[in-house]
């Protein structure tokens, strides 16, 4: 296969409510990742946006941000759910050999909706939405579930916000930088139990980018690309009463696929560093086991021996994580993001030392019913 | 440039999106529908491949991606598979918190059925609690008909 | 450099001003079913699958998520795609990248829309900007009506000529099983006679001057599903093939003030893209038939003239010299066109769908007569966005 690469990153800070309306949002991301990449918008070929009508409250939500983008006089589609299969799709049309570069961007005011609301929506409007579930009270059913398969306790979760919080404090963009005890997670707000307020992800706003190219179109620009050495992404089913809610065979499924394209045999030792979609701190050590970096039930015990710790074998979520900020939709391009900093050497603070091969994640649906996942190396 | 904006108060603009929504259940929903309202029985379809019994009722089976055509009647009694106790409110719910969610596996079912749990203190509500439907006084052929699941 | 991709099945429901028996899910496993069925495949044998369809015509969020059951998804990769009224040409075109890149071998393309569970233009009015157009403007009709008396100013252009497009969608329609408005009254009389009935009778509502019903398509249940594959894959599993010669978008300005009414830019310019790509010269020689996304009366015309098939003001030429009738040298939609049947996010799908089919040779009552090696298959909507794709019954060079 071509290779393609992410030769420009691009973020805004991340945060509780950003004045600026999307379109802004969009610019400053997709100026950011241009600069990055030491280009503008004359060397791009074509264009992906990634937006949801619920979130933006708008019909054909793409249309308000298209300008922002560039995409004036250039091809571009859409695509509804996280960045990473965004990404995925951007990437599909440089090896169609029709393009050689791709922009792809993401936006999200969570502050602009209701969550509960939004989330409400993607359940089935006949035989789920009354009954008010959302994205959180369907998390804890699934946590609770994954507790009794795994035997992972409260304390092993609020182990993974202590760690994703004080790694955040490494990182300028979060949201939620914050050193903060196992005693404090326990003890915080009952949302829905066993999901307490420090297991859950914060609403964010923000908009992230990253410039791909194949090694033609890598030429236009200064900077040079972090290659994509493996991609795949893969759905489970979604009556969530028939899903095995206490594993994610679809995550084995992508990140299965993504290491065969890599070459990479065993994921703890070969990956550098790992950037999860944790959007409740139980994910975690449950994505862990989906993509093989603990056997079955063994999240738990990879949480507690600190291998996933800055410094640890594999540092997982130095940048802090979605528990640090959550901007749906953009969350998982931010992890690919970090995944780029961390081969590229340019982590700052967060930098793990060495990191030449990193993982992204990206999940879309209830309780991670899709996921992507990327391998990026130098 | 950069004097005007020390001076601009950012206006917000509050509105709301107001689509009125039909949704045609369909004819294999709307059966499973008139079991609850009419009869209080609650029935399920069953895969012709794998045997799987769907309740709430799914026309394709996802795994096999064959049509379900046998309908099964399962009991209205099963067991508590997971729960929640959510503490917040918002508008789409049918109740004041807390409320209890439950994965319920129906007695005869294949998988598990979301709905409430209720007749409980929520601090009451164990993994593996045996449950039976009470169903609403009221009956309008929706999911609501159940009112919620009770300990038995 | 890529792979070269072909459609080897398409499916599609009945079209339907409202399918009460069925729910979503169960609408898209029937042109599921069908694609697959006509592809002679089973779902075992597809790849990946790209899903669309506009989020508030049925209030459902995650439609991918929401439909794997339905759409044979379960444990594959899946991803929506929606751009309003062109989704079901962005479906198809997500569907040949994704073979085209060499992923995936076998992609399914699936549009569908069930209309009846809301109210379309009330979705519709929230397309646009909340702040500056949604309080005082909005809906299709109202830009449209702009576009199409701007259009009739320009070039003394009558609402006879806007009526005439109405007639051929409509007496195309009565050979197409699968399209929701069959206007059987129609059948056997003059088409002058018809354009007089449709310009003078009060029963033919006037929505926005220079539009009545006539000239505006229908809001309909339905889905749609095609299957693409990648060369060497495409030639075994099918023995019909029709190939992606070429495909483009362009999208345009935010703000519907800032769009030139007088030409339609996106539509230009990506047919003008497409037909570079192609080697195409003269696109009305060269092209045999066309399954266009006109919406309205008027772009059968005017957007006729800005793909390059005419010159300017010349729409009406093509049309009463029926050149675009079934048996003309163009034909401009058999299947009826949108006009006939609109299932909105599934709308550019058919278009992609039925110009496969006629190369193919599968039309049944609606296939033309002449050989087909060029069908142009086009989208259209929100803001002015346009969509193209040309199909080849030969494998691209």
């Amino acid at each position: 296969m071509e290779k393609v690469g992410i030769v420009g990153v691009g973020q805004t800070t991340y945060e509780r409510s950003k004045e600026a309306p999307v379109d802004e949002l969009v610019f400053e991301a997709a100026s950011k990742a241009l600069k990055d990449a030491g280009g503008d918008m004359g060397h791009i070929d074509n264009i992906i946006t990634v937006s949801n009508d619920f979130w933006d409250g708008r019909t054909i939500s793409s249309m308000a941000i298209q300008d922002a983008a560039g995409s004036w006089g250039k091809d571009i589609s859409t695509v509804e759910g996280d960045g990473t299969f965004g990404t995925f799709y951007g990437m599909m049309r440089i090896l169609s050999g029709s393009f050689d570069t791709t922009l792809v961007v993401s936006h999200m005011k969570g502050s602009e909706g209701i969550m509960n609301l939004i989330t409400n929506a993607m359940f089935d409007p006949i035989y789920q939405r009354s009954l008010g579930i959302d994205a959180t009270s369907s998390a804890a059913l699934q946590a609770r579930l994954y507790m009794k398969m795994s035997g992972a306790t409260e304390e092993d979760f609020a182990r993974v916000s202590v760690k994703n919080h004080k790694n955040a404090k490494n990182n300028p963009l979060a949201q939620l930088a914050m050193d903060i005890t196992v005693a404090d997670v326990l003890k915080s707000k009952k949302i829905a139990e066993p999901l307490k307020l420090l297991d859950c992800s914060p609403i964010s706003d923000g908009a992230a980018a990253v410039v791909l190219a194949n090694e033609k179109g890598a030429k236009r620009f200064k900077n040079s690309p972090v290659w994509v050495k493996g991609v795949a992404h893969c759905s489970d089913a979604y009556s969530l009463g028939y899903r095995d809610l206490s594993r994610a065979p679809a995550l084995a499924e992508a990140s299965g696929r993504a290491f065969k394209m890599a070459g990479i045999k065993n994921p703890l030792k070969d990956l550098d560093v790992a950037e999860v979609y944790d959007a409740y701190s139980y994910m975690e050590p449950m994505w862990y086991e989906g993509m093989g970096l603990a056997k079955e039930g063994g999240g738990k015990d990879l949480i507690r021996s600190g291998a996933t710790e800055m410094g640890g074998e594999l540092p997982v979520n130095p940048s802090g994580g979605v528990l640090s900020a959550h901007p749906v939709l953009v969350a998982g391009m931010a992890r690919l993001i970090e995944a780029v900093l961390q081969v590229r050497g340019e982590a700052e603070k967060r930098q793990v030392k060495g990191a030449k091969t990193a993982l992204a994640h990206g999940i879309n649906g209830p309780c991670g019913q899709a996921h992507c996942v990327f391998i990026v190396g130098s | 440039m950069g004097d005007w904006k020390s001076e601009v108060k950012n206006i917000v603009y509050e509105g709301q999106i107001k689509v009125p929504y039909k949704w045609n259940v369909g004819e294999t929903g709307s059966r499973f529908f008139i079991g609850l309202r009419d009869k209080q029985e609650i029935w399920g379809v069953q895969c012709p491949q794998c045997k799987k019994v769907y309740v709430p009722p799914l026309k394709t089976c996802g795994t096999c991606f064959v049509n379900t055509d046998q309908w099964v009647k399962v009991a209205n009694t099963g067991t508590v598979e997971s729960f929640t106790v959510v503490n917040y409110s918002h508008g789409m719910q049918p109740a004041k918190p807390p409320l209890v969610y439950g994965l319920i596996k129906l007695d005869g079912a294949g998988g598990s059925f979301v709905h409430l749990i209720g007749g409980i203190d929520p601090a009451k509500v164990a993994m593996g609690m045996k449950v039976k439907a009470v169903f609403a006084d009221k009956r309008e052929g929706t999911i609501l008909d159940i009112k919620h699941f009770a300990p038995v | 450099m890529g792979k070269k991709v072909a459609i080897v099945g398409f499916g599609q429901t009945y079209q339907r001003s409202s399918r009460r028996d069925v729910n979503g899910v169960e609408l898209i496993n029937e042109a599921v079913t069908a694609a697959l069925a006509d592809a002679d495949i089973t779902i075992k044998d597809i790849d990946a699958v790209v899903i669309g369809n506009m989020d508030h015509f049925e209030g459902i969020n995650y439609v991918d998520m929401w439909s794997v059951e339905g759409a044979g998804a379960v444990m594959k990769p899946i991803i929506k795609v929606t751009t309003g009224g062109t989704t079901g040409m962005t479906v198809a075109m997500s569907a040949y990248y994704h073979v085209a890149s060499g992923m995936f071998d076998r992609v399914l393309a699936i549009g569908w829309e069930k209309n009846s569970e809301s109210d379309t233009t009330g979705a519709i009015i929230t397309a646009f900007h909340p702040v500056w157009e949604r309080p005082n403007l909005g809906g299709a009709i109202a830009g449209l009506a702009v576009e199409a008396s701007k259009y009739m100013d320009n070039y003394g252009v009558t609402e006879r000529d806007g009526a005439r497009v109405a007639v051929r969608e409509r007496l195309h329609a009565l050979n197409n099983p699968y399209a929701h408005l069959h206007q059987e009254w129609m059948k056997g009389m003059e088409v002058d006679k018809l354009v007089e009935l449709l310009v003078t009778s009060e029963q033919n509502q006037m929505l926005a001057y220079p539009l009545r019903m006539s000239d505006m398509c229908p809001r309909t249940d339905g889905a749609a599903a095609v299957v693409f594959a990648s060369e060497g894959v495409a030639e075994k599993t099918a023995s019909k093939l029709a190939w992606v010669a070429a495909t483009a978008n362009r999208h345009d300005f935010v703000f519907l003030g800032d769009i030139d009414w007088d030409f339609n830019q996106t539509m230009g310019d990506a047919a003008k893209k497409v037909f570079a790509k192609a080697g195409i010269k003269d696109p009305l020689k060269e092209i045999d038939l066309c399954e266009l996304y006109l919406p309205y009366s008027y772009g059968g015309l005017k957007w006729m003239e800005n793909m390059g098939f005419c010159g300017p003001g010349e729409g009406p030429r093509l049309l009463w010299d029926k050149i675009t009738d079934m048996d003309g040298e163009l034909p401009v939609n058999p299947s009826g066109g949108v006009m006939s049947s609109n299932p909105i996010g599934a709308t550019a799908l058919l278009r992609v769908g039925e110009a496969a089919w006629q190369i193919m040779r599968k039309s049944g009552p609606r296939q033309v007569q002449k050989n087909v090696n060029y069908a142009l298959a086009t989208g259209f909507g929100g803001c002015s966005w346009a969509d193209v794709m040309l199909l080849s019954s030969k494998k691209p060079a």
